[in-house]
C-alpha cells in the first residue's frame, strides 16, 4: 500500500467516523458538522478536476455550485407546495426525489457550464480567473434579482427531499447518503483520471503544444473537463442547500468561489483527497477559531500563506508526499 | 518522378520587419529524406512550424497528401499525417516516456474522449508504445519521467512519438542535437532505414548525418531558399559554399 493510499483510507474512516463520535456524544450538531466537511469536499473534488488535473484556475465554481443549490430549492419548494415548476410550454412536474433533483442538479451546473466554459477556456492565465469570476458574477446578480425564489434573502426548504427507504431528516441518515455521494465522485475523479480522456487533460495541463502536436485539440478536451468538473460542483451544491435547508446567492457568490480554490490548495492540488483533506481542515478551523474570534479567516490566510511557502503539495503532499505519474 | 507528398509554395512568414520566411517552395517527395540547412536564424525552424501548423503564414500555401492544408491548425494536420519533433524537445514531463508515447496511440486512434477505461493496463495502448520505444532505443527507459531524460533522450523520444502516430511525412528540427556522437551514428542508420516508411523533412546541423542521408539538400539563408539540389550539387555550388560552407572542409 502505498503511502498516498494509506492516508487516503485514514482519512476516509475519520472522516466516517466523526458523526458516530458525535452521536455518541448526542451532540446532532457535529454531525452537521462533518456533513459539511463532506459536502464541500465533494464540491472542491468537482474544481480539482478542472484545476488539478487540468490546470484550470477557475474562480468561477460557485456558479455551478449555487445552481446545484437552487435546483434542490426550487425543486423542493415546488414540490412541497404541489406546484409544477412550469406550465407552458409543456408541463414540469417538480420531484422531491433526491437522485431525480441530484441529475438535474448535475445536469443544469453542465448546461451552464458549456458557454462559460467555451468563451474562458479561449484565454488563460489571469484572463481565465478573471473571465470565470465574471460569468459567476453574472449568475450571482441574476439570482439576487428574481425575486419568484426569494431573490436576496434566499430561499429555505420546508423539508429535505426524499429519498425511499431512507429518513433525510435524520442527520446521521443524511450524512451517509452525503458520504457516499463524496465516495461516488471520488471514483469518478479517479476513473476520469486513469482514462484516456484523463490523460488528454494532464497533457494539456503539462505541455498543451505536446497534446497538439499529436493531434488532439487542447480547447476541447479542457472544454469537457470544465463542463464535467461543474457537474460534480452542482451536485454538491444540490446536498449543501438540503444540508443548511436554505438556499441563497452567497452560493453563488465569489467568496464560494475563493472557498473552493482554498480547498483545494489547502490539501494538495491534484490529489485524490486533496480537497477532502482540505474541507475537514477549513471546517474544523472555522468551527474551532470561529467560536474564539470573528476574524478566524486570519488564521485562515497565515495557513495557506504556510502552505503556498513551505508545503506546494498540500496537507496531502506533506503526509504523503510528492504524486506518482504513471 | 513521383509526385511530391508535400509541397509548399510561396510561403511567407514575417515577424514584425524580419523576413524569416521570405518565398519558400520547396518539397517533399515520397521516399526521400530532404535536409533543411542553413546558419543560424536562417528561418529553419521557422519553416517548420508553419507546415506543422503552429505558426500561420502570411502568405503562400502548403499542400499535403493532394489537399490544402494552410487553413488546418495544428491537431488537424498531425491527425492528417505530419509527424514533427521540436528543436526544443516539448514533452508531457511528468509523464513516462511510455506515457508521452501512449498519448500519441490514443491520439492517433481518436479515442482521447474515452471516459471509463484506465490506461495503465490497456494492451492496445501500451504494445504500439512499446514497439516505437524499442525502434527508437529506449525500451529499457519506458518507466522514466520525461523530464528525467537526457536531452538525447528526449530526442529519442519525440521520433517514437511521431512513430507511433503512424505519420505520413516527419519532419525532425535538429534531432541529433545534443547526442554524443555514437547516438549520431545510430540515428543516422535508423532514418536512413526510416525514409522507406515515410519521407523525412530534416533540419539538421551535423553535415556529416546530411551529407550521409540526404537524397536533396536546400539552403536557406535570411528566410530565403538560395539552392535546392543533390548532395554534389550543393557541395559543388558557390553560393553556397559562399553563404554557409565556406569555412567547411
Ligand atoms: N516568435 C518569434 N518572434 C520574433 N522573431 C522570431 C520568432 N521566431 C523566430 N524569430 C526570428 O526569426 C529568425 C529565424 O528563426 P528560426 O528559429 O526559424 O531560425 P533557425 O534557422 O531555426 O535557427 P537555428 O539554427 O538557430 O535553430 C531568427 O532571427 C529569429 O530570431
Ligand atoms: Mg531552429
Amino acid at each position: 500500500m502505498s503511502r498516498e493510499l494509506l492516508l487516503n483510507t485514514v482519512l476516509a474512516l475519520l472522516l466516517l467516523a466523526l458523526p458516530f463520535g458525535a452521536f455518541a456524544l448526542d451532540e446532532p450538531f457535529y454531525i452537521d458538522l462533518a456533513t459539511r466537511m463532506v459536502v464541500l469536499g465533494l464540491a472542491a473534488t468537482g474544481l480539482n478536476l478542472a484545476l488539478g488535473v487540468g490546470g484550470l484556475v477557475s474562480f468561477g465554481h460557485a456558479a455551478f455550485f449555487g445552481v446545484g443549490g437552487y435546483v434542490a430549492g426550487v425543486m423542493a419548494t415546488h414540490a412541497f407546495n404541489a406546484e409544477p415548476i412550469f406550465a407552458a410550454p409543456f408541463t414540469l412536474s417538480a420531484t422531491d426525489l433526491m437522485p431525480v433533483i441530484w441529475i438535474a442538479a448535475m445536469g443544469l451546473a453542465a448546461l451552464v457550464a458549456l458557454p462559460i466554459g467555451a468563451i474562458s477556456l479561449r484565454t488563460s492565465g489571469v484572463y481565465f480567473i478573471m473571465i470565470t469570476l465574471a460569468f459567476a458574477q453574472m449568475v450571482y446578480y441574476f439570482a439576487i434579482s428574481w425575486p419568484a425564489y426569494g431573490g436576496e434573502d434566499g430561499l429555505a426548504l420546508s423539508v429535505r427531499n426524499a429519498l425511499p427507504g431512507f429518513d433525510t431528516a435524520d442527520s446521521l441518515t443524511f450524512f451517509l447518503i452525503c458520504y457516499a455521494m463524496l465516495m461516488a465522485g471520488l471514483a469518478a475523479f479517479t476513473i476520469l483520471r486513469n482514462s484516456r480522456f484523463g490523460t488528454a487533460l494532464e497533457a494539456a495541463r503539462q505541455n498543451e503544444i505536446r497534446l497538439a502536436a499529436v493531434g488532439v485539440a487542447p480547447f476541447r478536451v479542457r472544454r469537457a473537463a470544465f463542463v464535467l468538473s461543474a457537474a460534480l460542483t452542482g451536485l454538491a451544491g444540490a446536498l449543501y442547500a438540503e444540508l443548511n435547508k436554505f438556499v441563497s446567492p452567497s452560493m453563488l457568490s465569489w467568496h464560494m468561489s475563493g472557498i473552493l480554490i482554498v480547498l483545494v490548495i489547502l490539501g494538495g492540488v491534484g490529489r485524490l483527497f486533496g480537497p477532502v483533506a482540505g474541507a475537514m481542515l477549513y471546517v474544523f478551523l472555522e468551527f474551532v477559531l470561529g467560536g474564539l474570534t470573528e476574524r478566524w479567516q486570519l488564521f485562515l490566510g497565515l495557513i495557506l500563506l504556510g502552505v503556498v511557502l513551505f508545503a506546494r503539495g498540500g496537507l496531502v503532499g506533506l503526509l504523503a508526499g510528492k504524486p506518482r505519474h504513471g | 518522378m513521383a509526385e511530391p507528398l508535400l509541397q509548399i509554395r510561396n510561403l511567407k512568414k514575417s515577424f514584425g520587419a524580419l523576413r524569416a520566411t521570405n518565398d519558400v517552395s520547396i518539397d517533399l517527395r515520397p521516399g526521400e529524406v530532404h535536409a533543411l540547412i542553413g546558419p543560424n536564424g536562417a528561418g529553419k525552424s521557422t519553416l517548420m512550424h508553419l507546415i506543422s501548423g503552429f505558426l500561420k503564414p502570411d502568405a503562400g500555401e502548403i499542400l499535403f497528401d493532394g489537399q490544402d492544408i494552410t487553413g488546418i491548425d495544428m491537431p488537424g494536420r498531425a491527425r492528417l499525417g505530419l509527424g514533427r519533433t521540436f528543436q526544443i524537445s516539448s514533452l508531457a514531463p511528468d509523464f513516462s516516456a511510455l506515457r508521452n508515447v501512449m498519448l500519441a496511440v490514443q491520439a492517433r486512434q481518436g479515442s482521447s474522449f474515452r471516459f471509463i477505461r484506465p490506461v495503465r493496463s490497456d494492451p492496445s495502448l501500451i504494445e504500439p508504445a512499446m514497439a516505437a520505444l524499442e525502434r527508437t532505443g529506449l525500451g529499457a527507459r519506458a518507466q522514466i519521467p520525461a523530464a528525467e531524460l537526457s536531452h538525447g533522450e528526449r530526442r529519442q523520444l519525440e521520433i517514437a512519438i511521431a512513430l507511433a502516430l503512424g505519420a505520413k511525412a516527419f519532419l525532425f528540427d535538429e534531432p541529433m542535437a545534443g547526442m554524443g556522437p555514437e547516438s549520431s551514428k545510430t540515428l543516422t542508420t535508423f532514418l536512413d532505414r526510416l525514409r522507406r516508411e515515410a519521407p523525412v523533412l530534416l533540419i539538421e546541423h551535423d553535415m556529416d548525418a546530411v551529407f550521409a542521408l540526404a537524397d536533396r539538400i536546400s539552403v536557406l539563408v535570411y528566410g530565403s531558399v538560395i539552392a535546392t539540389g543533390t548532395v554534389e550539387e550543393i557541395r559543388r555550388n558557390a553560393d553556397v559554399r559562399s553563404a554557409y560552407l565556406g569555412d567547411m572542409p
